[in-house]
């Protein structure tokens, strides 16, 4: 297939219905909102259901509802939007029900602004909801990569009963790329065996639910539930290196972020100074192995992490690196972007400071 | 020996984790009985609450989905259009639906979402221990009313059948007591009726029952029954809001 010019939000709604996905239940926030008017539009067309909720939390507990019915369902939002669903995200995790959820990061605290921003990676990875949970956190860096993880994340999802997020910049929502809509390999994914259909009086009934008022239970549902989230982590992980070979400075970065960052390296090449680039795809499963190989390196003389937050993916870098090498932060926020020249300063600061 | 009456097969054998005289067990049986009698166990999906019902899951002999607070409306709203052909239903009490839900079931019936919505109102929240509910009575006292419900401060009782009654697509909207016998052969008549007209796709359907709260009312029983009729039912008058123009 012919590769088109896709808008990031357009094509993550047609990869989500190009996967199968015949339920999405949202609500309008910018920078999301094509989303949400794509799936308007061509849900019908595949005999599937939009629904405009009536609120975010109407929205998730919808998703709730469908995926606990057996569809393949998704909902999209931005981050306050997101900050609304995180009740019905916890629900979603302990009932251990499949779904996807879209989030293209705006800046915050509270209403923020409606520029990229990658300040939600806490919410998305550390937590977001009440209880002891995860999410598998999927951060493309273009649109082609958004497409393709798209895909997969509905296959994630059903494989591990768990929500799977997208987190994207809003750039990665705003932009337009070549896409070509490829075919992901088929995985092996089992019934759906506990979804409510009616029992047709063939089973006894299914129940989906996340309470366990006896103690003793509710633990041993989270130690099933980490369990699984082993297996993920040691199965879904994700990450791309770049030029990290010989590498001085060894820069951490997501999302368009990382993009930038390339942009940075390459400009330090043209100036003798060598630096390279780990930029995890997975937020969670976070890559620490890749960043631990690194910090033992001799030429490794420090990280960098760059990030639109204030820093929050700096502290797994942390912890990845266990002070074997120095970890140094980066960020704009609030929507401001970073720039390939200000990264290379800071590369100097840094390398002037350890020489 | 002839049976002379048998427990309905749409409710399972687990023991009721109700208070002495709550009339929970009773709507629960007259729901499962109505499945039942339609001929839809087999085919129901039902959504519990979060309140005194929270474990209705473990009562109705049928799929079952447990809801967070108040968003058993949005969760059916997923269920049934995933399913339009089986018969979808909430169990809701007054805190669950009427507060924290209230958003969820306006736009349940205003999308005439086609599930049935069995509204459990009692006047308090029972679960939590007696705090005042949307629907507690003036004067009526909460934990959280020591000295009674004051309108002026905390406003009025909420009608939700009178509210929900005007939404053109909540297509049938009753409200009935437990209170007797007579008022529950009439309760288990809405019930049925509303699960029938969701079958048929006629759009939301919504049954109100007034209900008994003995342990957070502070009465006995028997009390309670007679507090029921004296106090609820004038401020909440029993009878059918809404019913399709054409049955």
């Amino acid at each position: 297939m012919a590769k088109e010019l896709w808008k990031g939000n357009e094509a993550i709604a047609e990869a989500a219905i190009k996967s199968g996905c015949r339920f999405f239940f949202g609500y309008p926030i910018t920078p999301q909102n094509e989303i949400p008017e794509y799936m308007s539009l061509r849900m019908p067309q595949e005999g599937g259901c939009f629904l405009q909720a009536e609120s975010e939390v109407a929205a998730i507990n919808m998703v709730y509802g469908a995926a606990g019915s057996g569809a393949r369902v998704m909902t999209s939002s931005s981050s306050p939007g997101i900050s609304l669903k995180q009740e019905g995200i916890s629900y979603i995790a302990g009932a251990e029900l499949p779904c996807v959820i879209v989030n293209i990061v705006r800046g915050g605290p509270g209403l923020g602004g409606i520029q990229p921003a990658q300040s939600d990676y806490y919410q998305a990875c550390k937590g977001g909801g009440h209880g002891d949970y995860r999410l598998v956190v999927l951060a493309p860096s273009s649109v082609q990569e958004a497409v393709d993880l798209t895909q997969e994340a509905f296959d994630i999802a059903d494989q591990y009963r768990m929500p799977v997020m997208i987190m994207g910049d809003g750039m990665i929502g705003q932009m337009m790329e070549p896409v070509e809509f490829r075919e992901v390999a088929k995985r092996q994914l089992p019934d759906k065996e506990w979804a409510t259909t009616g029992t047709k009086g063939k089973r006894k009934a299914n129940v989906i639910n996340s309470l366990f008022i006896d103690p003793a239970e509710c633990e041993k549902h989270n130690n099933k539930l980490f369990a699984k989230y082993d297996e993920i982590t040691k199965n879904e992980m994700r990450v791309e290196e770049y030029k990290l070979e010989g590498a001085e400075i060894v820069f951490v970065a997501y999302g368009t972020t990382a993009r930038i960052v390339k942009n940075a390296i390459n400009t330090l090449e043209k100036e003798g100074i060598k630096a390279g680039l780990i930029r995890p795809i997975t937020l969670w499963p976070f890559p620490y192995a890749s960043i631990e190989a690194a910090a033992e390196k001799a030429n490794v003389k420090a990280f960098l992490t760059v990030e639109m937050s204030m820093g929050q993916m700096v502290d797994d870098v942390k912890i990845a690196a266990s002070g074997k090498k120095p970890v140094h932060f980066y960020g704009r926020t609030g929507g401001m972007v970073p720039t390939p020249a200000a990264i290379v300063e800071q590369v100097k600061k840094i390398l002037g400071g350890v020489k | 020996m002839a049976v002379i009456f048998e427990k309905t097969k749409a409710l399972t054998d687990k023991t009721f984790h109700y208070c002495p005289g709550c009339t929970h067990g009773i709507i629960h049986r007259l729901v499962a009985e109505v499945l039942e009698e339609l001929n839809l166990t087999d085919n129901a999906i039902g959504v519990a609450p979060v309140g005194c019902s929270v474990f209705a899951y473990d009562y109705f002999n049928c799929d079952m989905h447990e809801a967070a607070h108040g968003r058993a409306p949005a969760v059916a709203t997923g269920i049934k259009r995933v399913h339009p052909d089986n018969a979808v239903f909430t169990y809701q009490g007054d805190g669950d639906l009427a507060s924290i839900g209230c958003a969820e079931i306006v736009h349940a019936a205003m999308r005439g979402e086609k599930f049935t919505t069995i509204f459990v109102n009692n006047a308090i929240y029972g679960m939590t221990g007696g705090q005042m509910a949307p629907t507690t009575l003036i004067g009526q006292k909460a934990t959280t009313a020591p000295l009674g419900r004051d309108e002026n401060h905390a406003g009025l009782p909420l009608k939700v059948s009178e509210m929900l009654a005007t939404i053109p697509k909540a297509v049938f909207v009753e409200r009935v007591s437990v209170h007797d016998v007579k008022h529950i052969n009439q309760a288990k008549k809405a019930i049925k009726k509303a699960f029938q007209l969701q079958m048929e796709g006629k759009g939301f359907t919504l049954v109100e029952v007034l209900s008994t709260c003995p342990t957070n009312w502070g009465k006995t029983p028997v009390e309670s029954l007679k507090w029921l009729q004296e106090n609820m039912m004038p401020y909440f008058p029993l009878g059918n809001f809404r019913t399709p123009e054409e049955v």
